[in-house]
């Protein structure tokens, strides 16, 4: 178990470390520098200027820098937003970012889970129909359409709820909503597939022949091995869950992690980009290592491999 | 094929929306009076009429022309990715699969960890880095998106490589470079250029997403995540210009997820997650 949990944390770091490196040297790469303004800068100062953001070193020396200061948590001044470091920045927004994320993530869990397991009991019925449909739909309306046509149907036409801010619970409903809708349909989906295939198992077999109700069968036998697929779905979940929050964040003004995001890509805040990807991955591979964890609390193979 | 594209009542009407929505895209310019990007000065933001179907946007281009323009160029871009994933995906997989051992394990490691990154980041730094245009958009969308199509044809290749005509060509001398251009890839690239078709919609919702947020296709030029952009700024006075441009993207999308369903249901691809789970299950 703790050697299962040692590996996998190596990995992480390991790829953590890769993420980083290719960013910093994508930027460094890229053709013009960050001082290249309308206005030429007198030599003087943007010989100062380089010297400040290490610039004048070579690109070694400021990868050994960057590393140096990115161990202790310093992701360095922005380059656009002249008295704010990255690191303001980021925590400014990625509170709301989180928030969003994991309401969205649970709310997409106890829809597609419930969904799912009541889809696989009545398979090919009606309500497995429904239910299907209903995913497919789901999958296949990108939040770029949904958050639109929410807003002009609840906010614009019937004053429900707001449409942009971040100021009350209320605020999050619809954002939190179109984020959780396509992986309450790839949950949904997971779980139908797995909990029709648990009930075949002769342990189930046997708990139904015994007469135990439906509600303890699904609760004590299936679910525990059919939700297997589904939490190994949460990592790569997790991943694309931040292209939706940038959408939702944007359209629902949110002033998240995403819209900084957005906005350093924009306006070739450099800093600001790489430190967000730098966050974003951090953010993501710890959440993968809860997710081996969990994984391995359910699955009793890995836990004693 | 023709049981996955025509098999069921729905299956036949999702056949027939895409074919609809694809020429409509190719012959888009022929269909509509207007150009793209012509400027009706008598009618600007106007709602559906005889004279623009979809409406006007505000600048007064007719919405109609726009939106087929944008299939256009959103269907292109999703077809160029996913030939780009096509070129990295099956060399990968084949050589993963034919070399076996600690290369296989490295190369499907990599795919894993390459699993968890929040790639559409990457896509962003590269468009954002080196400038925002189609080519370097499709192919950063390709690059990234190869990773199920590797795994595929890992599989694929080896159950090709205890095949006798691989024993044959290895009995004659060829070497690995040799057997996988000659005979693995040839052999592995039908079916996986099949599967490669699923990462379609997920390529169109990309691109949507990046131009969406004004990351990817940029004006003159324009695409449906550019339409549902613009669209969305003035929903509230002109609904359509949201509406038409949102409900084309989404029955398109629905239409390529159900017919890709039945594709896999058919072909019987394990599901990415489900993979994993048997992965670790055999590796116990």
């Amino acid at each position: 178990m703790s050697r299962y949990l040692l590996g996998r944390l190596a990995f992480a770091l390991v790829t953590l470390l890769a993420v980083v490196t290719v960013t910093f040297f994508l930027v460094r790469l890229a053709p013009g520098g960050p001082f290249d303004g309308e206005r030429r800068l007198p030599p003087e100062v943007e010989a100062n200027l380089r010297a400040a953001y290490d610039l004048d070193k070579p690109v070694v020396v400021q990868y050994g820098r960057y590393l140096a200061r990115l161990v202790r948590g310093d992701l360095g001044p922005s380059f656009r937003q002249k008295d704010f470091s990255v690191n303001d920045l980021i925590a400014m927004g990625l509170p709301i970012s989180v928030g969003v994320g994991l309401t969205a993530l649970t709310l997409a869990l106890l829809l597609g889970v419930t969904g799912g397991t009541f889809a696989a009991l009545s398979r090919d019925g009606p309500r497995d129909r429904m239910l299907v449909l209903g995913a497919t739909l789901g999958l296949a309306l990108p939040p770029i359409v949904v958050a639109p046509v929410l807003v002009l149907v609840f906010a614009v036409t019937l004053g429900w709820f707001p449409a942009g801010g971040y100021a009350t619970a209320k605020h999050f409903v619809l954002p939190a909503a179109t984020l959780a809708l396509p992986y309450a349909a790839a949950f949904m989906r997971l779980t139908r597939g797995s909990v029709a295939e648990v009930m075949q198992r002769p342990h189930v077999v046997t708990a139904r022949a015994k007469g135990l109700s439906p509600f303890r069968l699904v609760a004590r036998h299936v679910l525990p091995s059919a939700l297997l697929p589904v939490v190994s779905f949460l990592g790569p979940a997790a991943a694309a869950l931040l292209a939706g929050s940038m959408v939702i964040e944007e359209v629902f003004s949110l002033p998240g992690l995403g819209r900084y995001f957005v906005q350093g890509a924009l306006n070739r805040d450099y800093t600001l980009v790489t430190g967000a990807v730098i966050v974003y991955a951090a953010l993501v591979l710890t959440f993968n290592l809860l997710v081996d964890l969990g994984y391995a609390r359910l699955d009793p193979r890995i836990r004693h491999a | 094929m023709r049981e996955v594209l025509f098999g069921s009542p729905l299956a036949w009407a999702c056949s027939v929306v895409l074919a609809i929505v694809a020429l409509a895209a190719m012959a888009g310019p022929w269909l509509s009076p207007w150009a793209f990007d012509a400027v009706d000065w008598d009618a600007i933001d106007a709602a559906p009429s005889t004279a623009h179907w979809f409406g006007t946007d505000g600048v007064g281009r007719d919405l109609l022309a726009r939106t087929l323009t944008g299939a256009r160029v959103s269907i292109v871009i999703a077809i160029s990715a996913t030939l780009v994933s096509c070129l990295i995906g099956i060399p990968w997989g084949a050589a993963a699969g034919y070399i076996g051992g600690p290369t296989d394990m490295t190369m499907m490691r990599i795919v894993d960890g390459l699993y968890a990154l929040p790639f559409i980041l990457l896509v962003i730094l590269l468009v954002v880095l080196f400038g925002r245009n189609v080519v370097l958009l499709f192919v950063a969308l390709g690059a990234v998106s190869w990773l199920d199509l590797a795994r595929i044809v890992r599989g694929q290749t080896l159950a090709a490589k205890n095949e006798a005509y691989v024993e044959a060509a290895r009995a004659m001398g060829v070497g690995t470079p040799g057997i996988l251009v000659r005979h693995i890839v040839p052999n592995v690239a039908g079916p996986a250029l099949v599967y490669a078709t699923l990462t379609v919609p997920g390529v169109i919702i990309a691109e949507s997403f990046l131009s969406f947020l004004g990351l990817g296709v940029q004006e003159p030029q324009t695409s449906w995540g550019v339409l549902i952009a613009d669209g969305a700024r003035e929903m509230r006075s002109s609904p359509w210009q949201l509406i038409f441009p949102a409900s084309m993207l989404a029955l398109t999308l629905f239409a390529l997820n159900v017919l890709g369903d039945r594709m896999r249901d058919a072909l019987d691809v394990p599901d990415r997650a489900r993979s994993k789970t048997l992965k670790t299950q055999a590796g116990r």
